[in-house]
């Protein structure tokens, strides 16, 4: 079972940026010992929190996307629930998600390429729509 | 540019012509009746308002027009667009926004909520 995950958690403002390096790099260990991938790991940086969370107005964001079964999701927020620094946490299935984008994407390049290849077959590039008003 | 299409399709309600009021508000499907005096309320990108004739902007959706598909739960600056001041989701009925895309927007808007990007009430301080 691989799909994509997507997992967002807010650690506290105050933590040391080593700290946090030191947090994710001990979940992207948890990740690929459960047979999982990490593709990406974006540090959002500092963000001013919607609404208070515990006590905390700030937040530092952090994105993880992991590929890997539902087990690695499940030990993946066992880990962010039990780390002291971590005050909320998101995860969002994304595979079928970007599937759907992609489709869309084909269908509407080759609705653009059937559309541009008989306006103007001289003119490979420059404009799909000037041909057809001028 | 939308202004100008609806322009003579007001002409044509004035002119009381309930089928055309109908087939109009089919096309759309957020008018019940051919006519009602309904307050315009503040929806859309700019409503506007009169005093007794006032031309009702045809809303259309956002998402459909600048063909946007990607309804992410980051993206915090589109998602504030349809929260009101309270917090709450605008409905669709003022935001003109159609139903598949206003359902992604929801759901949307809840993730965010829950990793504090949007506030569940009152405004983002």
């Amino acid at each position: 079972m691989n799909r994509t995950y997507e997992v967002m958690f807010i650690v506290r403002p105050d933590m040391a940026e080593e700290d946090l390096d030191k947090l994710i790099s001990t979940l992207e260990t948890a990740v690929t010992s459960t047979n999982g991938t990490v593709k990406s790991v974006e540090k959002m940086g500092k963000r001013r929190l919607a609404y208070v969370v515990g006590r905390f107005h700030d937040g530092m964001y952090v994105l993880l996307t992991v590929e890997g079964g539902g087990g690695l999701i499940h030990e993946l927020e066992r880990r962010l629930r039990v780390s002291e620094p971590v005050i909320k946490f998101l995860t969002v299935r994304i595979d079928e998600e970007q599937k759907r984008l992609d489709k869309i994407k084909k269908l509407r390049d080759a609705r653009k390429k059937a559309s541009a290849a008989p306006a103007a077959p001289a003119t490979p590039e420059g404009g799909e729509a000037a041909p057809v008003t001028a | 540019m939308a202004e100008e299409t609806r322009a003579p399709g007001a002409a044509a309600t004035e002119s009381s012509a309930p089928s055309e009021g109908q087939s109009q508000g089919q096309s759309h499907g957020h008018r019940p009746g051919p006519r009602g005096p309904r307050p315009g309320g503040p929806g859309g990108p700019g409503g506007r308002e009169g005093g007794r004739k006032y031309f009702r902007r045809k809303k259309v959706c956002k998402f459909c027009v600048e063909k946007i598909e990607n309804i992410n739960y980051k993206d915090v600056r589109l998602l504030a667009q349809f929260v009101a001041e309270s917090g709450k989701i605008v409905p669709r009925r003022l935001t003109g926004v159609c139903t598949p895309h206003q359902r992604r927007l929801s759901t949307a808007i809840k993730q965010a909520r829950n990793i504090a990007l949007l506030p569940f009430a009152g405004r983002a301080n």
